[in-house]
């Protein structure tokens, strides 16, 4: 804000668009314009050119080729491939929508969408509650406070597939830790990862571990953001702690609250290794999520259908951007300047 | 959702008190939720490192303590091929890390002070970027890396990862860069730096905290990445750790004594790195996230 700010925002904003358009008509803008905007901004521009460029070879390039693929008939048949030293160029041909089609009329998609939209929802909500509930706790003056600070962040301090791994451990049917405490009280062992319901419920439990302490530490922080002055009037005036926690605790909470959800909506809805590493989908299809699916497509089956995995991995991201958008709007016409 | 109800019949049972007071009966009941829930927290990873310390014919037995042993440890480092994973999981996170800390510096500091034409569509993507699922960009990835030669290759891992640890670090250094005051900016100018001066030789030094937050973030994200590590890097001694603790546990069986042991030279230096930076990166992450 300090540097370099001639004309006024709105202005210049408005300067982008009409050269970004007018670029693709054909018809350059005025050589004094850019030039005087050259002048101003090129500092900025040199600055960001970086991360500009880096974000249009690795991410953009791929995302037009992921689009691309997914308007094809593309498999590991036919893409461009050496075999020792014969270059075989690629065959597959444009199909137009056909892939988005047979996705979202057939049954495996909208199946798995299914469970996808039950995890994520479970997860975030789960962790939502837990994280709030130890979050308050913590925010009392408590003997040992930081200690159990310590021992709850402790799952997040560990990397996700050290700590996946360490739940299948757990998990085992015959050998793992769970089932031999079952057992000590009389109860069969549970096949934790070998039933389809039992599954779902194991993969739910452990994101719910690896999330809780992320959830809890945001929300203390929300919750230590709240001037306790607030509380003592609220008393005062005879407010009961259910009063309290509704018209004080949750309000405060917002800004915190409406982020955590969004992020770790859309971490959840992405949650690769949980599934992959724990059940890789299974058993069947029982907890394959879009993520996992898509990657099973291109990197598991035999061919390998890189058209069908660019079409789930564009509809999964046109799904997080509605999603997103949806959320900010609602947020909006709530009143939240975010 | 239990904790929820607790804590606010909690606060009933404490405010009629003195501030700070809460009766014996509600202390008993916070300390039983936190110490369940702490035990919960722990235990799988307790139990990890006490395996480890067992020989693998007792790796799941219910003892805690059975003829403690570094034998896991020492096969381990033997005979697998542990440490070139270790080796190529160091190289591929660092790499990644310090490019994209290196590169998106700048930006960082140009979307927290400049006002330019195009910062808004550079904001929505770095934010956007963020969210791309793996699927959408693994297959292209996988089939450009396939034809320059860089699939197997730690190189090939790093440029994909930069995709990630790219747009993560411009947003969060944006936060940090955020919480400079501007007059250090101004001092600069009237001292006749230019921006990049002012840049360099003032703001980087004082962001340097945020600069060691966003690296190790980015790290540990790396290092627990495991879908492209799963899908670029096969054969023995090329893969990184997320890949190689998947060889001790597959379909055909499990060898938990490596595995466990494995977990526990991965998880402890993380940990403890963790543990001693997660105050900062808490207020890294709702930087960039809450100023969104």
């Amino acid at each position: 804000m300090a540097v370099h700010t001639s004309q006024s925002v709105a202005k210049a904003a408005g300067d982008t668009v009409a050269r970004g358009r007018s670029r693709g008509t054909g018809n350059p803008p005025p050589p004094s314009r850019l030039r005087r905007a050259m002048s101003v901004h090129w500092y900025a521009w040199t600055m960001v050119a970086p991360v500009v460029i880096v974000i249009g070879v690795i991410i953009g390039y791929p995302l037009g080729r992921g689009i691309w693929l997914s308007l094809t008939d593309a498999n590991e048949r036919n893409v461009a491939r050496s075999i020792g030293v014969n270059e075989l160029p690629a065959t597959y041909k444009f199909v137009g929508v056909d892939n988005y089609v047979d996705a979202l009329t057939g049954t495996q998609f909208l199946g798995t969408l299914g469970w996808t939209l039950v995890w994520t929802v479970s997860c975030v909500g789960i962790t939502f509650c837990l994280g709030m509930g130890l979050a308050n706790i913590l925010n009392r003056r408590i003997a040992g406070r930081s200690a159990y600070r310590m021992a709850l962040i402790l799952p997040w301090a560990i990397p996700g597939f050290v700590s996946v791994f360490a739940w299948r451990f757990l998990y085992n049917e015959d050998r793992g830790l769970l089932n031999k405490i079952l057992g000590g009280g009389g109860i069969d062992g549970i096949p934790w990862l070998n039933d389809p319901t039992w599954a779902k419920f194991s993969v739910i439990a452990v994101n719910v571990w690896l999330g809780v302490p992320f959830m809890m530490v945001a929300l203390l922080g929300g919750l230590q953001s709240i001037p306790s002055e607030q509380y003592e009037a609220a008393e005062m005036d005879g407010a009961t702690a259910w009063q309290r926690f509704r018209h004080i605790t949750l309000p405060g909470l917002r800004p915190v609250s409406t982020t955590v959800i969004l992020l770790s909506t859309i971490w959840t809805f992405n949650m690769f290794p949980v599934i992959f590493l724990l059940t890789r989908g299974g058993p069947g299809e029982a907890t394959q999520i879009l993520v996992t699916q898509a990657y099973k497509f291109s990197f598991e089956i035999s061919p390998r259908d890189f058209a069908q995995s660019s079409t789930w991995g564009v509809l999964i991201l046109v799904l997080l951007m509605l999603f997103a958008m949806v959320y900010r709007r609602v947020l909006r016409t709530q009143g939240d300047n975010w | 959702m239990t904790t929820l109800t607790e804590t606010s019949a909690r606060h009933a049972a404490r405010r009629p008190r003195r501030r700070g007071d809460r009766s014996p009966a509600a202390s008993v009941a916070l300390h039983v939720t936190l110490i369940v829930a702490s035990v919960i927290a722990v235990f799988p990873v307790l139990w990890v490192l006490l395996t480890s310390l067992k020989p693998a014919k007792f790796a799941t037995t219910t003892d805690f303590f059975k003829e403690t042993t570094f034998e896991n440890y020492t096969n381990l480092i033997k005979d697998t091929e542990f440490l070139s994973w270790f080796g190529n999981s160091v190289v591929v996170a660092g790499l990644s890390t310090v490019i994209g800390v290196f590169v998106s510096a700048t930006t960082g500091y140009a979307v927290s002070r400049f006002r330019f034409p195009g910062k808004r569509g550079l904001m929505w993507t770095l934010l956007i970027t963020q969210m791309f699922p793996v699927a959408v960009l693994i297959v292209p990835i996988y089939n450009i890396m396939a034809g320059i030669g860089l699939l197997n290759q730690p190189a090939g891992l790093v440029i994909t990862y930069l995709t990630i640890s790219v747009p993560f670090c411009a947003w969060m250094m944006k936060g940090f860069f955020d919480t400079i005051p501007h007059e250090i900016d101004e001092s600069g100018q009237v001292d006749g730096l230019t921006p990049f001066g002012t840049f360099w030789r003032l703001i980087l030094p004082l962001a340097k905290p945020g600069l060691a937050v966003t690296a190790f973030y980015s790290f540990i994200t790396a290092w627990g990445e495991v879908a492209y590590a799963s899908a670029f890097m096969v054969g023995d001694e090329n893969l990184t750790l997320a890949g190689g603790l998947q060889k001790f546990v597959n379909q055909y069986g499990a060898q938990w004594g490596p595995m466990t042991a494995a977990s526990v030279l991965i998880a402890i230096p993380a940990a403890l790195v963790f543990l001693f930076a997660q105050k900062h990166l808490v207020t890294g992450m709702s930087a960039g996230a809450v100023k969104g």
